[in-house]
């Protein structure tokens, strides 16, 4: 296979050798008739469709479900190289645990100096409204998502941390299932750190943060915005797996002081609520008044203490992108430590010298908007015109508070199998954290999402991105 | 269970009932136009009729055509009871309550839906007629059958199986209804090439005329079609069936919750309308006000069910 030029390939570094973690998977794979493995792919496809595995795209009204395309090369991991990801991961965490915490009750560290008061005035992601909250068991962020990119052998990234309602975990899991079903004598020749356990996990996490008023075997449920949203499948399975019930907003009524689910047998209680919905959307009464999908007065019996959100509301404001760049000093200020796991660097153009420099080097660089996301207000200076980066410099000069830039990433590749065979894609990677009062829980690996069009190191799903399997090896 | 769950399981399982139904009746017309040399135009009229569909019909088409009625009964969008409509609606609702579901049955739910999408995406000649109304009877079967075979006898198994029977109990009266002047005794009509034609179609679309035979040897004849479907509790569709159904899986409702709110007492009042009878009993009071008064009955008792177990807000 030819590697990149310029790009690190996770299975033949330079082209040739076959890196460590690759090699047992290769000896595998050059046994195997590459006609017999693309029949595969097909019935990997077909299965997906089948089990309805797919996500909605919104306006498009022709094929409303689509299938988040699958590569049957797996990423692999070799344990060292997750140990050290692990590391760095729950030091990250639990420093944004810590953060959210202290930014909604005394804010040391903006008395300390770290970091700047004026990042959480009239930022939307700071909810007044969980100043002196104290959230069960002092969770904040039971399912974080933290997105990485690899560069080099040993050198990987943060480039975005997910702790308001991460998703992808299904198909972290579904990839798994259908790996294993398609190759049974793969995981026989090969040992692989299982992942399945990952809803009990989840349940277990969010049990342990019952309320205080709740007592014996707690009731969870999930919280869809419904059938129409692009997670859908995700919130069902999940639900599923866990044993909980899968609920929308107008199910549930806030009655007595509890928020109670209606059953064909009256009104049921529930404890815990893992809510896959914005927190504008949660409570009219106290967010935004025209959600029609909320639940009037959620919010007070979360405060009363008598139900569990997961995640809590207000964690945006640990991901938002004007804190990001702060996550180094955020870290050093709750651990003591340095971080074991880098940011992507980043400059803030509302300083001046940093300015100066974007303006300079618009043609390498992403800028980003602070407070957009979705890949919406953003240039992406290598890609872009010369007009396209004249305007983007206007927009910059008049409000340049509003935006980050960061480098173009050369992010690693992995090989996808192809009609030609084996051929490099650009891939990352999104490990799911569980965060409970008893500690940090990473589940080895995570969703690997690879930009499947040639030398596009765009990697979302809605731009031609598919998935794959993710291998961290046993020792 | 929550209320919305068992909701969308009962009108899933209407759904798929209804669509299996109405291939049904495309069958019959089918048949009968391409076997008897009877008017065309009045058999697909009184098919449109059986299916609740006329009107609705008529308000898209100036004619009562056979391709236009098939089409419109198996794949118009702007037919709500159209096949494709349905399946559309069963296979939305069985994603509403996916929790619900076993993996078979989902998986059962969802490839029907692809596979009828799929042969029904294309207006359908007559040469594919018989493979597609085919496969629209074999993936219902196969819906029904992973739902007998994997789910647990619970709740959740009663609410699927009260959406069959409400909908099968349904549409069994109503057919009866647009027919039961066939079923009168009238002594100029006796025997005649019109009566065999319409007794087929009625029991052809009710999927009764093999177990008809098997039951009575001999010529046919009014009252014991009329009894067969009304009366006779080992006939699956007959209105005997149906509401024993129904009453049963109330019941173990009943039992399953300790409670039994109003509709089982309309379940119980129906179950006794069709049990121990006789059928001239049933002439006497007249055939007509009879099946009115059981389409009713079904309608008041299904919106009971959904009252007394809170499917909506």
């Amino acid at each position: 296979m030819k590697v990149r030029q310029g790009y690190f390939d996770e299975m033949f570094d330079d082209g040739s050798a076959v890196r460590a973690p690759y090699r047992a998977y290769q000896d595998w794979f050059e046994r195997e008739d590459p006609s017999w493995l693309l029949l595969k792919a097909d019935d990997a496809e077909h299965s997906f469709r089948r089990k309805g595995i797919t996500f909605n795209v919104y306006g498009d009204e022709d094929t409303t479900e689509r299938l988040i395309p699958f590569d049957v090369v797996p990423r692999v991991l070799a344990a060292h190289e997750w140990r050290q990801l692990e590391k760095g991961i729950e030091q990250r965490v639990v420093a944004i645990n810590a953060f959210l915490y202290d930014i909604y009750h005394r804010q040391e560290i903006i008395r300390a100096g770290r970091i700047p008061e004026s990042l959480f005035i009239d930022n939307a992601a700071f909810l007044p409204q969980m100043v002196g909250v104290d959230p069960p068991g002092n969770v904040y962020t039971h399912i974080v998502g933290i997105d990485l990119v690899r560069t080099g052998e040993s050198s990987f990234a943060v480039l975005e941390d997910n702790a308001r309602t991460p998703s992808g975990v299904s198909y972290m899991l579904e990839n798994r299932e259908t790996m294993l079903h398609m190759f049974p004598e793969l995981f026989s020749d090969i040992r692989v750190q299982p992942i399945e356990d990952y809803p009990m996990r989840l349940r277990d996490a969010l049990v342990r943060c019952q309320p205080a008023s709740s007592t014996g075997q707690p009731v969870v449920a999930v919280l869809t915005p419904g059938i129409f949203n692009s997670a859908y499948f995700e919130h069902a399975f999940l639900a599923e797996q866990m044993g909980a019930e899968l609920v929308q907003g107008d199910d549930l009524r806030v009655i007595d002081g509890r928020v109670t689910m209606r059953t064909t047998q009256g009104d049921l209680p529930i404890d815990v609520l893992y809510r896959r919905v914005d927190d504008d959307f949660i409570d009219p009464l106290n967010f935004d008044p025209d959600s029609l999908l909320g639940v009037p007065g959620l919010f007070d019996v979360y405060r009363a203490g008598n139900v569990t959100l997961a995640n809590a509301p207000g964690t945006g404001i640990a991901d938002d992108k004007a804190i990001y760049s702060y996550m180094p000093d955020i870290i050093e200020f709750y651990t003591g430590e340095k971080p074991i796991l880098d940011n992507v660097r980043t400059w803030r153009c509302g300083e001046p010298d940093s300015l100066a420099y974007v303006l300079d080097h618009l043609d390498e660089l992403v800028v980003k908007e602070v407070h957009g996301s979705g890949g919406y207000g953003m240039l992406i200076g290598p890609a872009a015109s010369t007009g396209e980066r004249e305007e983007f410099a206007a927009k910059l000069r008049a409000t340049p508070e509003a935006y980050i830039a960061q480098p173009t990433l050369a992010l690693s590749s992995v090989p996808i199998l192809t009609q030609s065979g084996l051929a490099p894609r650009h891939v990352d990677l999104r490990p799911f954290v569980l965060v409970s009062p008893d500690g940090v829980n990473i589940t080895p690996g995570g969703l690997t999402r690879v930009a499947l069009r040639e030398n596009s190191l765009v990697v979302n799903s809605s731009q031609g991105g598919g998935t794959k399997d993710t291998w961290v090896l046993e020792d | 269970m929550l209320g919305r769950t068992a909701g969308g399981l009962y009108w899933m399982f209407r759904y798929l009932e209804r669509s299996e139904n109405t291939a049904r009746l495309v069958e019959t017309g089918l048949r009968i136009s391409l076997t008897k040399s009877s008017d065309k135009v009045d058999d697909w009229s009184s098919i449109l009729d059986t299916a609740a569909a006329k009107e609705l019909y008529l308000e898209h088409h100036a004619s009562v055509d056979d391709d236009k009625v098939i089409d419109f009964l198996l794949r118009d969008r702007s037919n709500p009871s159209s096949v494709l409509s349905v399946i559309e609606a069963a296979r939305m609702s069985a994603r509403q309550v996916r929790t619900a579901l076993t993996r078979e049955v989902w998986e059962a739910t969802n490839d029907c839906w692809m596979r009828l999408h799929d042969v029904l995406r294309q207006p359908v000649s007559r040469q594919r007629l018989p493979d597609v109304l085919a496969a629209i009877r074999q993936e219902s079967a196969l819906v029904r059958g992973a739902l007998h075979g994997t789910m647990l006898r619970n709740d959740i198994y009663n609410f699927c199986r009260l959406g069959t029977f409400i909908e099968r109990a349904d549409n069994t009266a109503r057919i009866l209804d647009v027919k039961y002047y066939v079923l009168l005794p009238s002594p100029l009509l006796i025997g005649t090439q019109v009566d065999n034609v319409q007794w087929e179609t009625l029991l052809r679309a009710l999927s009764a005329q093999r177990a008809y035979h098997w039951q009575h040897r001999g010529p046919a004849d009014a009252q014991s079609i009329a009894e067969f479907l009304v009366l006779d509790p080992r006939m699956p569709r007959s209105l005997a069936f149906c509401y024993r159904k129904i009453a049963a899986n109330l019941g173990y409702l009943g039992y399953d919750y300790g409670d039994k709110p109003r509709s089982h007492e309309i379940a119980i009042r129906l179950h006794h309308s069709v049990a121990a009878r006789n059928i001239s009993e049933i002439f006497g009071e007249g055939l007509h006000e009879f099946l009115l008064a059981r389409v009713a009955d079904t309608r008041e008792l299904g919106e009971q069910i959904e009252a007394d177990y809170r499917f909506t807000r």
